[in-house]
């Protein structure tokens, strides 16, 4: 076995780690009578021993994989995403030992799970580093901004567990609708993740001619039935599905097609477990709360955006900067991922200003903790595949 | 407390604050000012000294612009490729030959063309007047000439007397030429 | 307003809630009120003090954080919405026209609506930067607003408050008392590195008070920044010009006066997945071609002193460097950045003059399409004048050859071949696609052999005399960052009343928690009566309340 399998192997160990944890976890929050935390004490240990051996076992993937590609495994889509999940179990193992908070597993794990499924749909093989990405300031600002975004997103988790103790599920309501907004976009993300296993595995593939938006003449290769075919399309494999509708130049029908799927298949399953429970998820998860600590949630919430906050505008600004300056010739340039870096920055900056200054605590922190991480995502994933820009290496 | 400290108090106060605010609001109108006006900035203006440089003619002299001080100079930036450039060059010789002899010369300065192209270029126009050649662009550079042709007028103190970018007809030139004849 | 004077016999600045010195509640208002609000120590905020001219209004507008935060939104929503489309700078064209075209044309309505908002430029916009600057003053006016009484309130504090001060603290405890607890306290809280200072029969213990001004001082580290950034405007200060180097090529570099590059080289390395690279070979495969290095070798000349542009005989070596991306070139305050690059210009074309019937070549001849010559002898006597040369060959104009650029894209040569057997010569005029023969048909031809090729360099010239302040201010935002929330300011008021009982209230800006661990060790120590979070005990008691209701 060379050591690139063994790195890859690590990974798949960490994310079985994973697994078994979150349900260990879910059945030690669970097991508890309320107010009594006898079967979090005992299950919990058990829980995050397997969380940790997930997180070294990670650890071990990220180290074997930088020895084997000589660069700071952070370079592209699949490992950037795949580093966020193991910063985000990291600062849940460090909360763990401080606070004892099994609820905030059964949260931050599945999380992650769905942020290391979503890092294996994008191609993992070892690439190399183009001329911009040759330097040291690659790992220190990437790994600066994954360390923070992790913790940051750790404060989401907090404010979640806050939303789904304190919002009543009996009463219709705004705060109702949104947190279960919440919960249905997980599942498109497990969707997207489903249906694109499913025709990797199935090895869907169909070839199209295309004309882009600079009306030259292009090829794509659709990983699943093509529902919206590209500008002028014209089929170069037999057999295949043929698009239903024609795009505009201007969108990407390939993007758009997964983008459907992902939808269709998220909705389903979503739909599946509302016919089942016949519950909201939220309302499902509700139980699982009823022995948390507001107050501590609270408190978490705000001391991971303290300590992300500061490391975030070191590695999304100062260092961006710094080496932006050193690769592009000018530290900032507006483009979209340095646009939204600041956004992030903006927005905490503008959640501490009315914490600290306007008394913003409990349930409106919650929401804005929640609202930040969905920032993050929407730099993470949007920025990257639908905003062209100088970042969108993946 | 006296009426009248408390007066002055509260005058200090809006003075120190007017004052703050007028700051403020100065460096960013001043910002803003200078963020809109972006790209147009012209580094030579018009009254400037031209900047002196010397360069090699066809003939193998050297022409040092400060020793056309007391002269008026029509330093004309051109290239062979640049049709305006070249359907003025007939109209500048002969008006060469009508202000040369009033004090006005001609330096056009080609931008990093070939010797050969040059030369031909001058023979078959039959020029008359002096063609540099500026090889590394440091002329066009200091004088920062953006499109072509663009000619300085350079009056007899060795001022910037005006800027034309774009073709000039005869007529232009001779009036250009009167602009800076020594009195 | 009046100044208000606290039966202590302390003058507070008008508005203050709390006394500077003593801490006795001035209002009825704060009498009221179970805990004191202690976030700016109980001080008026100047701004909310006055209230009278256009210019005050002006001032409390920028003071308060509700609009400061209103702010910080609309740049984030503004700063969000120009990432919708790309912005002009990335678009690929440059009048106004044409990149109003292409909004249109590319994006549809959306791109001609997003065009007429601004929203291509938005970044430039007069309003963005009004918003930006407003957000400056926000944060400067909001600072001395809360900085300057805060300063004044912590400096006036007394070490003796009053009994009603300490009974509205969070932390707060009454009991009976030994002689020595108020010097063993001391002793203890030393030990713990808070400064103590007693006065009579009490005692202030206090740690971190640095820690308040943490806000404040990333405050000024975000103005210094923005500062620089309104500095670069100034000219001078900030040069960003773009520089094309040919291979083989001298330029002077624009804007950097008295300074020439040369170009020595270009290279272009890409990636071969093989050998050591071969774990990427997979990678490689999918994308088809990675760069690996792009880097154009450079000589740098400096002017010497006194000497004029275009005196070129006198220039001295520099230095040579091979600019790289990611390692720029730097000299004397300037940058040279590998930015762009164009491959496969020509430099030089070898032709062969032939006999058109028998097919003989006379022999070859290389013309250099930069600096051509005029006469090319061939070895068997014959020669080749070029009597026109058009690097850039676009068509004929009143039977004249045209020339659309400096550049060989497309070379044209006019040529006179005399040979043994045509003494008088012949005229063809050659092109890359075809050849003419103006003055009937010749005997000999110029047939193309082969071109050799050469590539540019982009680079970008660049001086950026703010990066000091720039750095500076991001390094005192850290510090000040750092300072506000990773320490805290911590304090005690212990006094032993006349009866013996000992009054005993805490303070902290955040982390009650630390706060309590260390009255814990001091207690301990001393001990000094047991003390109560009182928030908690509101807690707790709203909670029962609310239970009760349902």
């Amino acid at each position: 076995m060379t050591l690139a399998d063994i790195s890859s192997n690590l990974l798949y160990v960490a994310f079985i780690a994973y697994l078994i944890a979150t349900v260990i976890f879910g059945g030690a929050v669970k097991g508890n009578k309320e107010g009594s935390f006898r079967s979090e004490q005992r299950w919990g240990k058990v829980a995050i021993t397997i969380t940790v051996i997930g997180f070294l076992s990670q650890l071990g993937y990220f180290i074997t994989r930088w020895i084997v590609t000589g660069h700071a495994p952070i370079s592209n889509m699949f490992e950037f995403t795949t580093a966020f999940g193991m910063t985000l179990v990291g600062g849940f193992i460090i909360l763990y030992a401080l606070y004892r908070t099994a609820v905030l597993g059964m949260i931050v794990l599945p999380v992650a799970l769905l942020i290391i499924a979503y890092a294996s749909m994008f191609p993992s093989e070892v690439s190399p580093l183009i001329p911009a990405l040759q330097t040291n300031w690659l790992a220190i600002h990437v790994i600066t901004v994954v360390i923070a975004e992790g913790i940051l997103a750790i404060s989401a988790a907090a404010g979640l567990i806050y939303l789904l103790k304190v919002i009543d599920q009996k009463k219709k309501s705004k705060q109702r609708f949104w947190l279960e907004a919440i919960m249905y976009s997980l599942v498109l993300v497990l969707g997207f993740i489903i249906i694109s296993t499913f025709f990797t595995l199935t090895n869907y593939e169909a070839d199209f001619a295309y004309v882009n938006k600079d009306e030259q003449a292009s090829q794509i290769t659709y990983n699943m039935p093509a529902i919206f075919g590209m500008n002028d399309y014209e089929s170069l494999s037999d057999g295949t599905f043929t698009p239903l509708v024609e795009m505009p130049p201007v969108i990407h029908a390939g993007k758009l097609t997964t983008v459907f799927w992902s939808v269709l298949v998220g909705t389903v399953l979503y739909l599946l477990i509302r016919l089942i429970f016949r519950k909201r998820i939220s309302a499902m998860l509700q139980p699982f709360t009823k022995n948390v600590n507001l107050q501590l949630m609270d408190e978490i919430n705000y001391r991971a955006v303290i300590i992300g906050f500061p490391i975030f505008t070191l590695g999304a600004l100062v260092f961006a900067m710094i080496w932006a300056q050193i690769a592009w010739s000018r530290f900032w340039g507006w483009d979209p991922k340095e646009v939204w870096a600041l956004v992030t920055f903006l927005f905490y900056a503008a959640y501490l200003h009315l914490r600290l200054g306007r008394g913003w605590a409990g349930e409106k922190s919650a929401w804005l903790a929640v609202i930040g991480f969905v920032i993050i995502m929407f730099n993470l994933v949007a920025v990257n595949l639908i905003i062209a820009g100088l970042h969108s290496y993946a | 407390m006296s009426m009248e400290k408390k007066r002055n108090k509260k005058q200090n106060r809006t003075i120190m604050r007017t004052a703050i605010l007028l700051l403020l609001i100065a460096a960013i109108g001043y910002t803003i000012y200078n963020s809109v006006t972006a790209g147009e900035v012209e580094v030579l203006k018009v009254g400037d000294q031209a900047p002196d440089f010397t360069l090699t003619d066809l003939n193998g002299e050297s022409h040092k612009l400060s020793e056309y001080e007391g002269q008026g100079v029509f330093l004309n930036f051109w290239g062979t490729w640049c049709e305006p450039c070249v359907r003025e060059m007939p109209a500048m010789a002969s008006q060469y030959d009508v202000y040369r002899e009033q004090g006005v010369q001609i330096l056009a300065v080609n931008i990093a063309q070939s010797n050969f192209e040059v030369e031909t270029f001058a023979r078959q126009y039959g020029l008359n007047f002096p063609i540099v050649i500026d090889r590394d662009k440091s002329v066009m550079t200091a004088y920062n000439i953006r499109p072509l042709p663009t000619t300085m007028l350079v009056n007899p103190e060795g001022k910037i007397e005006r800027i034309v970018t774009g073709e000039m007809t005869e007529q232009d030139i001779a009036g250009f030429m009167e602009e800076i004849k020594p009195e | 307003m009046d100044k208000l004077l606290c039966k202590c016999g302390h003058e507070n600045p008008p508005g203050t809630v709390l006394c500077e010195s003593c801490g006795r509640p001035l209002n009825e208002q704060e009498e009221n009120k179970e805990l004191a609000d202690m976030r700016y120590e109980g001080t008026a905020r100047r701004s909310q003090t006055y209230n009278k001219s256009v210019i005050d209004k002006i001032w409390n507008f920028f003071s308060s954080v509700k609009i400061g935060v209103s702010i910080i939104i609309i740049l984030l929503i503004a700063a969000a919405l120009g990432t919708i489309l790309p912005q002009q700078q990335y678009v690929p064209a440059n009048t106004e026209a044409t990149i109003e075209a292409y909004y249109t044309d590319i994006y549809g309505t959306v791109g001609t609506v997003y065009h007429a908002l601004g929203f291509h430029d938005m970044y430039n916009s007069f309003w963005f930067i009004g918003l930006v600057g407003m957000l400056a003053i926000s944060l400067i006016i909001a600072s001395l607003d809360r900085f300057v009484p805060l300063y004044r309130s912590l400096k006036n504090q007394r070490v003796l408050r009053h009994p009603s001060f300490m009974r509205k603290q969070r932390i707060y405890g009454h009991g009976p008392g030994q002689e020595d607890t108020l010097q063993k306290a001391e002793e203890k809280l030393s030990e713990l590195k808070y400064k103590v200072s007693t006065d009579k029969n009490g005692l202030l213990a206090e740690k971190g008070r640095f820690s308040r001004w943490g806000p404040y001082v990333n405050h000024i580290g975000l103005i210094i920044f923005l500062f620089g950034v309104m500095l670069r405007m100034i000219p001078g200060f900030y040069v960003d010009e773009t520089l094309w180097i040919r291979e083989g090529e001298t330029r002077a570099i624009p804007d950097a006066p008295g300074y020439v590059l040369e170009s020595k080289g270009f290279t272009l390395e890409t990636y071969t997945g093989e050998g050591e690279q071969e774990k990427f070979g997979e990678a490689i495969e999918r994308v088809g071609t990675v760069a690996k290095n792009y880097q154009t070798d450079v000589v740098l000349y400096k002017i010497p002193e006194g000497a004029l542009p275009g005196d070129t005989d006198e220039m001295e070596v520099v230095e040579e460097y091979p600019i790289r991306v990611n390692q720029p070139f730097k000299f004397d305050g300037y940058a040279l950045y590998q930015m762009d690059f164009r491959q496969d210009e020509f430099s030089t074309m070898s032709f062969a003059l032939e006999n058109k019937e028998t097919g003989d070549s006379s022999g070859d001849l290389t013309i250099d399409l930069v600096n051509p010559e005029t006469n090319y002898e061939l070895a068997d006597g014959s020669v080749v004048e070029l009597l026109g040369y058009y690097p850039d060959f676009s068509g004929f104009e009143n039977g004249e050859p045209q020339t659309a650029s400096p550049l060989p894209k497309n070379p044209g040569f006019l040529v006179k071949m005399t040979t043994p057997d045509t003494p008088d010569g012949e005229t063809s005029f050659i092109t890359i696609q075809n050849t003419v023969e103006p003055l009937g048909d010749n005997d000999y031809k110029l047939a193309f052999q082969s071109v050799e090729t050469r590539d540019a360099s982009g680079l970008t010239v660049r001086k950026d005399r703010t990066l000091p302040i720039l750095g500076l201010g991001g390094l005192i935002f850290m510090i000040g960052v750092a300072q506000g929330m990773y320490f805290n300011h911590r304090r005690f008021w212990i006094q032993q009343q006349q009866d013996g009982s000992i009054l005993l209230a805490g303070h902290t800006n955040k982390n009650w928690f630390g706060l309590k661990k260390d009255l814990d060790q001091v207690n301990e120590h001393a001990s000094l009566p047991a003390y109560r979070d009182q928030q908690e005990d509101l807690e707790a008691q709203e909670k029962r309340e609310g239970e009760q209701l349902t």
